[in-house]
């Protein structure tokens, strides 16, 4: 166990791709001080708030540390041989397509490897596919398509040596936020000019030179004149265009029909003329454009046409892989990168191979392997579909929540019960997916305890190391894969005793026959031994061996084309998937929140991060919100053709009008009515698979609430379904907000029933206005409270959480909790003595000592005991008290 | 120049409320009467209210005490103690005493107090069996109610209940008996009575609630009591509280108009010019008060009428206060509420504090409070000035405190809120 003494361990952050390294000092107990790691290239000490938080989200409240099966606890033997007979059975009656494996790009690459080289070369399953397809998948399709290879020609460092960033569908400055303070930096330093292109007003607007709030799905429009600008204005690079690439005329006169002219793009993407010539006069005109793209581009029914759209301008004007110059895909998870390049997608095979015929005996030799996949499997959606249809009868989910962030999540949460063999290797215990009728619960090592190689959005391989150990019967990922081979009799193939061994093999098969075919190569890597491997200093694939590392591509050319030429491709119209209708007449975008990743099963113990927001909630435009007839801080129901939530309604000008826009983090676990993937629609890119998930037709009505409150207390409490709610971790435990068309008395007293407690039980009822409050003390501590009122106070929230966070509270703040408010009126006096006068014990004192030397006196300088009399031995009482303290008193 | 006469001024009786009249006599007009006080008891006026603590020990004679005899006899006023006005002559103006004193007086105040109800129950008049009201019951009860001994009190009201918690405190076994299925039924809400109830136990009492008492049994004294539901209950001494009545036979003999007690106006004017009533034995619009608050303010009116000034006496919304060792209770106002009323609990019974506040139309019309008393005063005067509480509505259960919007100054006229002697 590493000690309090202990020096920093140099480690990534788990989160986004930025990718930045991050110093751990482990404390000891448990926990860890967290630092950016100012020698890591990606952020050079800075995190952003999720980062900087870490250190309070390793606690083991909530996690799994045992195999579970069927609820129940079992030994890992137990839990691996029943996984081992299950997959056996599935394949020998149904064969393998009916077996499915659904990774993350939160797993690290020794993780990924072992899955896939399992699943494709072991099983025969083809159908391994990753949440990545939610995230990634279209821009790995557009690099595929126009290079050759799912490669990012550029770094970070171009950002800091641009004179132009093109962000499109990124809300940089919340989701990517030490990428965008990087940028910030240009902008300062050398006067680089950011334009942003996102249909909303968003945080990243704040540091933009030029918003462009586009028409949602409408990008390509932008780009398709743009590169009509480009050509017409003769901006094209004609030595670039001639020598690396292929395509351009005919991209060109798809563009040109795209958007003819000005006016046309100005009507279709909703955009000023002025705006538009704006952004084009910039791109021209600046030498140095670094386009970065993210969800607003990929998760698209078209996202594959926008990344083409854009790629296309950066070749057209061969802006790519030069200093400053470069498309940029900006991803969304630690280890998406990794993912694509073990090949553990349904499109791809291994290693950057795919699935022709040499590729797959390439792939079959070098694993030995006795049953290789012979074909691409299904897409996660698609997967997902099938099983919903019966035809996949087994999965293994490692390391992510498809029962949240899913389209149409409430019917695929329900598919998942279909299944007759159900794995979910996790951190924790409780996430939608666990609770979908899982049958087998096998414990993951979490970050920090987890020890491999991650890659981030530039294409740096960095350690992520572990600093704690792990808990329970936590076991990396990769060994559950293992232990599950070994039980099929695949021990030799999977003889790993080591993360390195794995990563070496991995290295070895970038290489193998590799001959320059194939970008991914980090053949350098694969003789690293244990102490190479622990010491590994961050570096950019591709690695050959005998080479040395190249962080910039295709300035040369060198596209992985069977020509090596990259391919400008002539893109579709663009247009939605679904359009609204009278019936469903908003859009719903979908996305991040600064403060939270995912579906919250790490940021959601950090109370740091609860404070930005507490709650899931909609965002509408003010005139839509009127029209609606839904008042800001007002709940909302939304509904698609697919599903509902129930938001809190919030009214942002930076929404476009006709649009709304929620947060997919919140789920069952974390909240009620607000799993905001029930709504998005199913509609896949027809390239990469990759769902429409920001532009699903919603209608939204106005729902009043009755009643709205806050419960608080040290453990989680089940709530009930069919209440609007959303937990927050709070100093000391967690908070519950809840609101409900229920009147306050009758919620009130169905969550009375959920807190058991034997301790102090304090309440107030006043049922005329609707307040009921209850708090419960164990001893001097507030150890839960349960407030439910017409509607909520923030102040007296704060009031709450902050007396529950406190390890004592004095008699006057113990009264205060059930106020709702702090104490009033200063220092406590004591106990009344006189009732008539009200004279406190205090007042008397003061009396004494300034003088009043009987009761007489006491009476004549305060009133005390001068009517009734009854008070007067309690005086007398404290005169003697007084009498007999120590001088001190005296010397006053 | 001849001196004017003094007007003669008889005061019935000398407990809480005709000592304060002579108080506020000698402080707005000293010397303005010729004053007799004649008392039935051996000693001058004392605090009646603290006959509890008295019994309990926490409070001496001393403490107790009011004016003394020196200090009657320094302002010249005639004190007669231990000699009871047994008849009164309203047409000649003249009092007779039990040793058959005669005296004359011009103008004639009745402060005969109350007495004790005495149960119509076989075995009343056993030896063994008594009331608590004055200092020789508190002195028949300290001798009686020895270490150890068994004591059954009557009556869960405020006297029943301080004199329960008195012997306990005197190391007596006591459980105190009542008809009602809650203490202090007419005062406290049922939530505050188990607060009550449970504070009494755990100062060693033991309650017996909705028992009715149908006899004191034994044969030469009392050896316990028996219950309408065949049940019975083993004492070797029997304490009636089962409340009090006004003293008003003598103002009844003497022509005075009489209902409960004996009827008076604003004023404190009874039935014929010259005579006045105040306190327990006195009947305003209806209500006989059984407090010394109200006794009290009837006393300071009537001196400041008879010293010429402006005085009237309108009526009080009741109050009770009780200290059961350290446990305040309060109770003002209507308890209960109509329909119309809206009822606010705060309840933390186990930290010892239970609050219930009775408004209706917006203002404050009663509360219980116990544990934490020490806005009784603010809630009351909330309740008698009729303050509109509505912006403060939804704090006023916290006391006052956290309702700084709602400006009341401290009732200046505070008064006593204990049983009244």
């Amino acid at each position: 166990m590493p000690t309090a003494a202990a020096a920093p361990v140099k480690t990534t952050c788990p989160y986004c791709g930025v990718g930045c390294g991050v110093a751990a000092t482990p404390d000891g107990q448990g926990g860890a001080l967290i630092a950016g790691d100012t020698s890591h290239p990606a952020n050079h000490g800075k995190l952003c708030v999720k980062g900087a938080s870490l250190g309070e989200t390793l606690s083991l409240e909530g996690r799994l540390l045992h195999p579970m099966i069927h609820g129940q606890r079992a030994s890992w033997n137990q839990a691996a041989g029943f996984v081992a007979n299950g997959l056996r059975r599935v394949i020998d009656r149904h064969g393998p397509d009916a077996v499915a494996f659904y990774l993350s790009g939160q797993l690290l690459t020794e993780d990924y490897y072992v899955a896939n080289k399992f699943a494709k070369g072991f099983l025969g399953v083809r159908h391994v596919d990753t949440n990545s397809r939610l995230c990634m998948a279209s821009s790995v399709a557009g690099h595929r398509r126009a290079f050759g290879s799912d490669t990012v020609p550029n770094t970070y460092e171009d950002l800091d040596e641009a004179d132009l960033i093109v962000l499109v569908g990124s809300n940089a400055a919340w989701c990517h936020p030490v990428l965008f303070q990087r940028m910030q930096a240009a902008r300062e330093r050398r006067g680089t000019k950011i334009v942003n292109i996102d249909p909303r007003r968003t945080a990243t607007s704040e540091g933009a030179d030029l918003q462009l709030s586009i028409r949602p799905g409408m990008d390509s429009v932008l780009f398709s004149w743009l590169l009509s600008e480009i050509a017409a204005r003769g901006a094209v690079d004609e030595a670039f265009v001639a020598n690396h690439t292929e395509g351009l005329a005919e991209a060109l006169e798809r563009a040109r029909a795209i958007a003819p002219d000005i006016v046309t793009a100005a009507t279709k993407t909703g955009l000023s003329q002025e705006d538009i010539a704006a952004f084009v006069d910039l791109f021209i005109d600046r030498q140095r454009v670094v386009t970065c793209y993210s969800q607003g581009v990929n998760q698209s029914a078209q996202g594959t046409e926008k990344v083409g759209a854009i790629l296309n301008c950066h070749l057209a004007t061969g802006r790519i892989g030069r200093p400053g110059c470069g498309p940029l895909s900006l991803t969304g998870q630690p280890n998406a990168m990794g993912g694509r390049e073990v090949g553990g997608l349904a499109n791809m095979l291994a290693a950057h191979m795919n699935y022709t015929p040499a590729e797959i005996d390439r792939v079959r030799r070098f694993w030995n392997a006795p049953r290789m996949a012979e074909a691409e499997g299904l897409k996660a959606v698609q997967m997902f579909e099938a099983i919903e249809r019966g035809e996949i009868k087994a999965l293994w989910v490692m390391h992510t929540n498809p029962a949240v962030t899913l389209p149409r999540a409430d019917a695929m949460r329900a598919a998942l019960r279909k299944l007759d063999l159900f794995v979910v290797s996790e951190a924790v215990t409780r996430t939608d997916t666990t609770a979908a009728g899982a049958h087998v619960l096998l414990p993951a090592a979490a970050w920090g305890e987890k020890d491999g190689i991650v890659t981030n959005s530039e294409r740096r391989i960095s350690r992520q190391r572990a600093f704690l150990a792990m808990p329970g019967e936590a076991r990396p990922d990769w060994e559950h894969v293992q232990l599950v081979a070994q039980r099929m009799g695949f021990g030799e193939a999977f003889a790993y005793p080591d993360a390195a061994s794995i990563f070496r093999e991995h290295a070895a098969l970038s290489a193998f026959e590799n001959e320059g075919a194939r970008s991914f190569d980090i053949g350098a890597m694969a003789g690293l031994d244990a102490v190479a491997y622990d010491t590994l200093q961050p570096v950019h694939w591709p690695w050959r061996a005998g080479e040395a590392p190249r962080p910039r591509l295709f300035a040369e050319g060198g596209f992985t084309t069977p020509g090596g030429r990259a391919r400008l491709v002539a893109i579709a119209e663009p247009e939605l998937a679904e359009a609204v209708s009278d019936e469903y007449p908003l859009l719903l975008n979908t996305g991040r929140m600064r403060d939270q990743w995912h579906s919250m099963t790490r940021t959601g113990k950090a109370r740091t991060l609860a404070r930005h927001a507490a709650e899931p909630t909609l965002s509408l435009h003010p005139e839509d919100a009127s029209r609606l007839g839904i008042a800001a801080g007002g709940y909302a129901r939304i509904a698609s053709r697919h599903g509902e939530a129930t938001l809190r309604a919030v009214t942002d000008e930076g929404t476009p009008r006709g649009a709304a826009f929620a947060p997919f983090h919140w789920n069952d676990a974390t909240s009620g009515l607000a799993r905001v993937d029930a709504m998005t629609q199913p509609h896949t890119d027809r390239f990469s698979g990759q769902p429409e998930l920001k532009a699903t037709p919603v209608r939204v009505t106005p729902i009043a609430m009755a009643c709205e409150g806050l419960m608080l207390s040290r453990r989680p409490i089940e709530m009930p379904s069919w209440l609007a709610h959303s937990r927050l971790t709070v100093p000391g435990g967690e908070a519950v907000l809840f609101a409900s068309p229920h009147a306050p008395q009758k919620v009130h007293a169905l969550l009375l029933n959920l807190l058991g407690s034997e301790h102090r039980r304090a309440a107030l009822s006043d049922p005329a206005a609707e307040a009921f409050r209850l708090a419960v003390f164990e001893e001097d501590r507030l150890s839960m409270a349960l407030f439910t009122a017409r509607e909520r106070s923030a102040a007296m929230f704060d009031w709450l959480i902050d007396a529950f966070g406190r390890d004592s509270l004095d008699t006057a703040e113990q009264r205060a909790v059930l106020a709702g408010r702090p104490p009033a009126g200063g220092a406590d006096l004591g106990p009344l003595i006189c009732a008539c006068f009200g004279v406190r014990r205090g007042v008397i004192t003061e009396a004494i000592r300034a003088g009043a030397a009987d009761v007489e006196a006491v009476g004549a300088a305060v009133k005390a005991g001068s009517n009734c009399g009854s008070c007067r031995p309690e005086i007398r009482r404290v005169i003697n008290d007084e009498r007999h303290k120590p001088a001190h008193t005296a010397a006053a | 120049m001849a001196a004017r006469r003094r007007e003669r001024l008889l005061v019935i009786g000398h407990g809480m409320a005709a000592a304060r009249l002579v108080d506020a006599l000698d402080r707005l007009d000293p010397g303005a009467f010729a004053v007799t006080i004649v008392g039935a008891e051996p000693v001058p006026a004392y605090n009646r209210v603290l006959l509890s603590a008295l019994l309990a020990g926490e409070a001496s004679h001393d403490d107790i005490a009011l004016r003394d005899v020196a200090w009657h006899e320094a302002r010249g006023m005639s004190l007669i103690m231990g000699d009871p006005v047994v008849a009164v002559d309203a047409s000649h103006r003249t009092a007779r005493l039990a040793s058959g004193l005669a005296i004359g007086f011009d103008r004639c105040v009745f402060a005969t107090g109350s007495e004790p109800v005495r149960l119509p129950l076989p075995g009343m008049d056993l030896p063994g069996v008594m009331t608590f009201r004055d200092l020789a019951d508190v002195a028949a009860m300290e001798r009686a109610a020895a270490e150890g001994q068994r004591v059954a009190v009557i009556g869960g009201g405020l006297l029943g209940i301080e004199a329960a918690h008195g012997l306990a405190r005197r190391g007596a076994k006591v459980t105190l008996v009542h008809v009602m299925d809650r203490l202090m039924e007419r005062q406290l809400d049922a939530g505050a009575a188990r607060v009550l109830k449970r504070e009494l136990e755990r100062k060693g009492v033991a309650v017996a609630l909705g028992r009715q008492s149908i006899a004191v049994t034994g044969t030469d004294r009392a050896t316990g009591l028996a219950f309408a539901d065949g049940g019975s209950l083993s004492a070797d001494v029997v304490v009636a509280a089962v409340g009090i009545r006004p003293n008003a036979a003598l103002a009844k003999d003497a022509g005075l108009a009489v209902a409960r007690g004996i009827l008076i106006d604003d004023a404190m004017q009874a039935s014929l010019p010259g005579f006045h009533a105040i306190g327990e034995c006195a009947e305003h619009r209806g209500v006989a008060y059984g407090l010394v608050e109200p006794a009290y303010a009837q006393a300071d009116a009537l001196a400041r009428r008879l010293c010429g000034g402006e005085g009237r006496f309108e009526g009080l919304v009741l109050a009770t206060n009780l200290k059961v060792s350290g446990v305040p209770v309060f109770s003002a106002g209507a308890i209960e509420g109509d329909a119309d009323a809206e009822i606010v609990t705060l309840d933390d019974r186990a930290g010892g504090v239970y609050r219930k506040l009775v408004i209706k139309a917006g203002k404050l019309i009663g509360c219980v409070l116990v544990g934490e008393a020490e806005d009784s005063l603010w809630y009351l005067d909330l309740i008698r000035r009729a303050v509109d509480i509505g912006p403060v509505r939804g704090e006023l259960v916290h006391g006052r405190a956290y309702c700084g919007a709602l400006e009341t100054p401290a009732p200046e006229a505070a008064a006593a809120l204990q049983v009244a002697a």
